[in-house]
């Protein structure tokens, strides 16, 4: 075709506009040119796909069976025929001859431009594994994708959608309502990573597994298993199968820019444009996914509509310049609600506001910064969103909001009364309710305080309010408030600035609520950080261990770096290393194995510790692994010099060799020892047995200590001989070892599930007092073995040597480096 | 002249909540942190206050408490939190396609101490 389709005579030649693309931006630009001027140009619109223009976010909808094609038709055919556009469907253009200013389509067909737009979306991101092009592989980006997912929906059975963020979680939500049995397979550790917290990814993930879904995240894709010329299967990294009849890739997109890095146009991610959309070239133009601007590629459909608005004014002569979005998400699946906008992962120069309401399954986050909002996420309650958003892209101050920001605009703009929340509660009538959980009345609360409960905790044990989930702890503190004004008293402390409970609530609540993970005691317990802080997560994590031996999985980044090495940090960064040796009893063997380790590793020095062992010093933490191959071919395992656990147990020569030795006190103390190691504890736990009372052991300034006389062996609990030294106090006496061990066992565990973490034997005895801890273990005749069983079980899941497992090759990761850097030049030094 | 980025390889090597560890012949050690909510940062593993290790402290928000005597640091700014002073050196990074890049002038620029 050689002359322009609608020539007129009559009226001045008009421009040539040919856009590349009949998506969403590439027609949005074209009908905000028509609406700022008819005549300006003719148009030719080339699309890839035989279709007219659609909304693409729709198609999660069409695959669900909640919409039809025909519903989210954007731009009909009509639509085209009315403003004279002539509409190339289902023919791709090839290539952008710049010289001659044409475009040649897969066809064929040359057409001269005056103006060519650019808006070719984006490509879908296909991971480079084995068998990406099996049959049976799709992507989710267009129509035809939609209609080979519910082709193969169909025939039933099992759907993989590799990739677990907004596009591969509704497509695994059309999928698993068109009756495919889905596994989505994620590789992060939380869904949605991108747009949603640790706390927000964990809610997710448990809603769309109570749907059936069957999520695997931290999981990586290996390849892609065909079976009978189709795909089969996904085997992961780590060995695991899953069956698949159709996997949906849905791992990310790429803005397409082919076209335009043969046409020579700038790119490096996207199309290089500026703020009216100009490419490299003036007469070219760029809208739309597959644009780079001011560093930034967008994949949503908002940025598009200010982009073309940008690029309409700039054709017509009346720039104004587009200066690149904030963008706001929403998950399309139904009954579930999710909201993210902004940065949200600042949580230390900004600052955190945090509601979480359990029995609603409600989490919302603010991030604000300099008394703005710079961040939300909001999930189960998203009525609130564009409220934030809107405050968020207007960089709003919201100082005078902030009491009640995070209830939602209804509370926070109520007005006088309700923005203040004491005045609110004291609005609130005698029975309404305060707390939910318990069904305690404002009138009961109030009544406890004025019957003398004073502190917040005063009130929970008094009348129960606040102490089950306690989200209503911020009513109950302004109770207190209107109650008793300046003389409340502070509670007992918290766990840390994260949450409004007390160590002993929360270990209570794990048990009462069968809170299994770190992120549910978060969630449950209404925490007020995201992810917690360096105190309570490895108390959380201490806990949940104790609480669920066997089935907790130990979460190692919730440990201090020496539990996580298993080896002490020194100050220079290397790691000191001390094998256990039984009572402080050793051998040749041993002794040898620890020089030869010293010499291979070049270890600055050995030293006899104040716990009867040896400790090898300076070991860097790429060795560690090697070390400990070395030392558990001898036999030795890891001493635990560093760990929240059972220590040492320190023993004098007794009964066999002391001319006043009783019992053998070296036995009984490889006995102790061999018991319990490898428990964890709420700290450090040290043990002795001495033969007789000369005490050589110092057996009386220990967590547990074992005195042999002539008739059987006295029991000490409660010692310490640190910083504050403390001589214990007698607990029993019993006739024999296996009482002993019995006993040792009991007492242990009756520590572990009570103490704090981080309070040693001595100051929680102090704290409960030496009868409590009597009454605990003897006022039931079956106490003490009960508790010794628990002990006994817990031990099962703990003594394995963590060190067989990483000289066998376990988390390498702990242990070596991503790569060492040789600067240039530095080569051949 | 143009940024040259260095490839570390993909994110996969770094579980959320935790860091690694870049060592740099002639120069200073780099640590790679991978938030809880996927974030990456690049800091020189020093701490300002006596040079502990802070790829083995403990990742929280976008901060990690260094594992010698718990200063909170900003993994954004490098910055001591709270009521500490001093400041660590970042590195620019970036991801692409799943892969960590850092900047290799900011790589090979840290003069060890
Ligand atoms: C190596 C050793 C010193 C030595 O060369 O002898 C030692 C070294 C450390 N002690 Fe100790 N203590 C050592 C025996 C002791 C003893 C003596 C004993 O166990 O009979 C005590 C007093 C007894 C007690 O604990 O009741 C002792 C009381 C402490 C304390 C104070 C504890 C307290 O409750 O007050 C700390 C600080 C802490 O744990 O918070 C501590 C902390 C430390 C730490 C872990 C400091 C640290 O966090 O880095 C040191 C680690 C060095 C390393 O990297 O190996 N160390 N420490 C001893 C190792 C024993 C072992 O074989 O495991
Ligand atoms: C399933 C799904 C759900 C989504 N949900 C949301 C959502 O909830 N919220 C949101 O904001 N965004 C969502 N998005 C993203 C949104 O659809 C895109 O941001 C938007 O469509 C981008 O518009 P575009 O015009 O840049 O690209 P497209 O809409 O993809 O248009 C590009 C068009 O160009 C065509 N084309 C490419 N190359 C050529 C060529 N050489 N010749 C001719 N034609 C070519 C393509 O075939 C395509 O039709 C979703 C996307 C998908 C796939
Ligand atoms: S006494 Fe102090 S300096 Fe010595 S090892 Fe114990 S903690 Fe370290
Ligand atoms: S070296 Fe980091 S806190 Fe002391």
């Amino acid at each position: 075709m050689n002359a322009p389709t609608t020539f007129d005579p009559a009226r001045p030649a008009c421009e040539k506009l040919v856009v590349i693309g009949n998506g969403m931006a590439g027609c949005r630009a074209v009908e905000e040119i028509l609406e700022r001027d008819r005549e300006r140009f003719n148009v030719v619109i080339f699309g890839a796909e035989p279709r007219v223009n659609y909304n693409r976010i729709m198609l999660s909808p069409v695959l669900a069976g909640e919409k039809t094609f025909d519903e989210i038709v954007l731009n009909t055919a009509e639509w085209y025929a009315e403003n004279d556009i002539e509409l190339v469907s289902g023919d791709a253009v090839d290539h952008i001859d710049r010289e001659r200013k044409t475009v040649v389509s897969r066809s064929g067909r040359v057409e001269p431009y005056d103006k060519l737009l650019i808006a070719t979306g984006s490509d879908p991101f296909i991971i480079p594994v084995p068998g990406r092009d099996l049959p049976g592989v799709v992507t989710f980006r267009d129509l035809d994708d939609v209609d080979k997912m519910l082709a193969a929906a169909d025939q039933g059975g099992n759907a993989v959608v590799i990739g677990g963020g907004l596009l591969g979680l509704e497509a695994a939500h059309g999928l698993s309502l068109r009756g495919m049995n889905v596994t989505v397979i994620h590789l992060m550790p939380t869904l949605m990573e991108r747009q949603l917290d640790e706390a927000a990814g964990w809610l997710l993930k448990q809603e769309l597994e109570r749907r059936g879904q069957t999520i695997l995240t931290g999981a990586d894709t290996e390849e892609i298993v065909e079976k009978d010329g189709h795909v089969g299967a996904v085997r992961l990294k780590d060995g695991r199968e899953v069956p698949a009849d159709i996997v949906v890739m849905a791992v990310g997109i790429r803005p397409a820019t082919m076209l335009a890095k043969t046409g020579g146009l700038e790119c490096e991610r996207g199309i290089m444009v500026d703020d009216h959309m100009v490419t490299s070239d003036p007469d070219v133009l760029a809208v739309g996914e597959c644009v780079q601007h001011r560093g930034q590629c967008y994949g949503l459909v908002a940025p598009l509509w200010e982009m073309c608005r940008a690029l309409a004014d700039h054709l017509t002569e009346q720039p104004s310049g587009y200066r690149g979005s904030v963008t706001s998400t929403k998950l399309k699946v139904s009954g579930i609600d999710v909201f993210s906008a902004g940065d949200f992962s600042g949580g230390d120069e900004g600052e955190d506001i945090v509601m979480r309401d359990a029995a609603r399954g409600v989490y919302k986050r603010l991030v604000l910064r300099d008394n703005r909002i710079v961040g939300a996420v909001l999930y189960g309650d998203t009525g609130d969103g564009n409220w934030y958003f809107d405050l968020l892209r207007k960089e709003e101050d919201v100082s005078d909001l902030r009491e009640g920001l995070i209830f939602g605009q209804a509370f926070a703009l109520g007005g006088g009364a309700l923005a203040d929340p004491n005045a609110a509660v004291a609005a609130l009538s005698d029975d309404a309710e305060i707390c939910g959980c318990n069904g305690v009345t404002k009138g009961k609360v109030v009544q406890c305080i004025l019957g003398g409960a004073a502190s917040l905790d005063a009130v929970r044990s008094g009348c129960k309010a606040s102490a089950s989930c306690g989200s209503c702890t911020g009513l109950v503190e302004s109770l207190l408030m209107l109650t008793l004004g300046d003389e409340v008293q502070a509670g007992a402390s918290t766990m840390c600035k994260c949450t409004s409970f007390g160590h002993d609530d929360v270990r209570r609540l794990i048990l009462e609520k069968e809170l299994k993970a770190i992120p549910q005691v978060m969630q449950e317990l209404h925490w007020t950080t995201p992810d917690g802080c360096a105190s309570c997560r490895p108390a959380l994590n201490y806990y949940l261990l104790c609480a669920w031996p066997g089935k907790y999985e130990d979460d190692q980044k919730s440990r201090f770096v020496n539990e996580r090495l298993h080896a002490n940090i020194q100050k220079d960064g290397t790691y000191s290393v001390v094998p256990r040796m039984w009572g402080g009893l050793t051998t040749p063997q041993e002794l040898r194995a620890i020089a030869d380790v010293v010499e291979k590793f070049d270890a600055r020095m050995v030293k006899v510790t104040g716990g009867q062992r040896l400790d090898i010093f300076g070991i860097r933490k790429e060795d560690l692994p090697a070390v400990w191959a070395d030392l558990g071919a001898a036999g030795m395992v890891s001493g635990h010099a560093y760990g929240k656990s059972l220590r040492t147990v320190k023993t004098c020569v007794g009964l066999e060799w002391c001319r006043f030795g009783t019992q053998d006190s070296t036995g009984l103390g490889v006995k102790l020892e061999q018991m319990s190691w490898g428990s964890w504890m709420p700290h450090k736990f040290k043990m002795a047995v001495s033969g007789c009372p000369r005490n050589c052991a110092e057996a009386t300034i220990k967590d547990f200590g074992v005195v042999c006389v002539d008739s059987g062996y006295e029991l000490h609990i409660g010692g310490n001989g640190g910083i504050k030294v403390r001589a214990t106090d007698l607990l029993c006496k019993v006739a024999t070892e296996e009482e002993a061990l019995e006993t040792c066992a009991a007492f242990i565990q009756l520590y572990r599930e009570d103490a704090h973490y981080l309070e040693r034997t001595a100051p929680w005895l102090e704290r409960k007092g030496i009868e409590w801890i009597k009454a605990q273990m003897f006022d039931d005749p079956d106490a003490v073995r009960r508790l010794a069983a628990r002990f006994r079980h817990s031990q099962q899941f703990m003594q394995d040597d963590p060190w067989a497992k990483r000289a066998a090759g376990e988390r390498r990761d702990l242990h070596s480096h991503l790569a060492t850097v040789v600067p240039a030049g530095m080569e051949y030094a | 002249m143009e940024a040259t980025w260095l490839d570390l390889g993909p994110i996969t090597q770094i579980e959320a909540g935790m860091a690694a560890t870049l060592p740099v012949i002639g120069g200073e050690e780099i640590a790679v942190f991978h938030t809880m909510r996927g974030e990456f940062y690049a800091l020189v593993n020093k701490c300002p206050h006596r040079q502990g290790p802070l790829s083995q402290g403990i990742v929280h928000g976008d901060s990690v408490t260094c594992p010698l005597h718990n200063w909170r640091i900003s993994l954004k700014s490098g910055k001591a939190l709270g009521g500490d002073e001093g400041c660590v050196p970042t590195i620019p990074l970036k991801i692409d396609c799943g892969r960590i890049y850092l900047l290799r002038e900011s790589v090979v620029g840290q003069k060890a101490a």
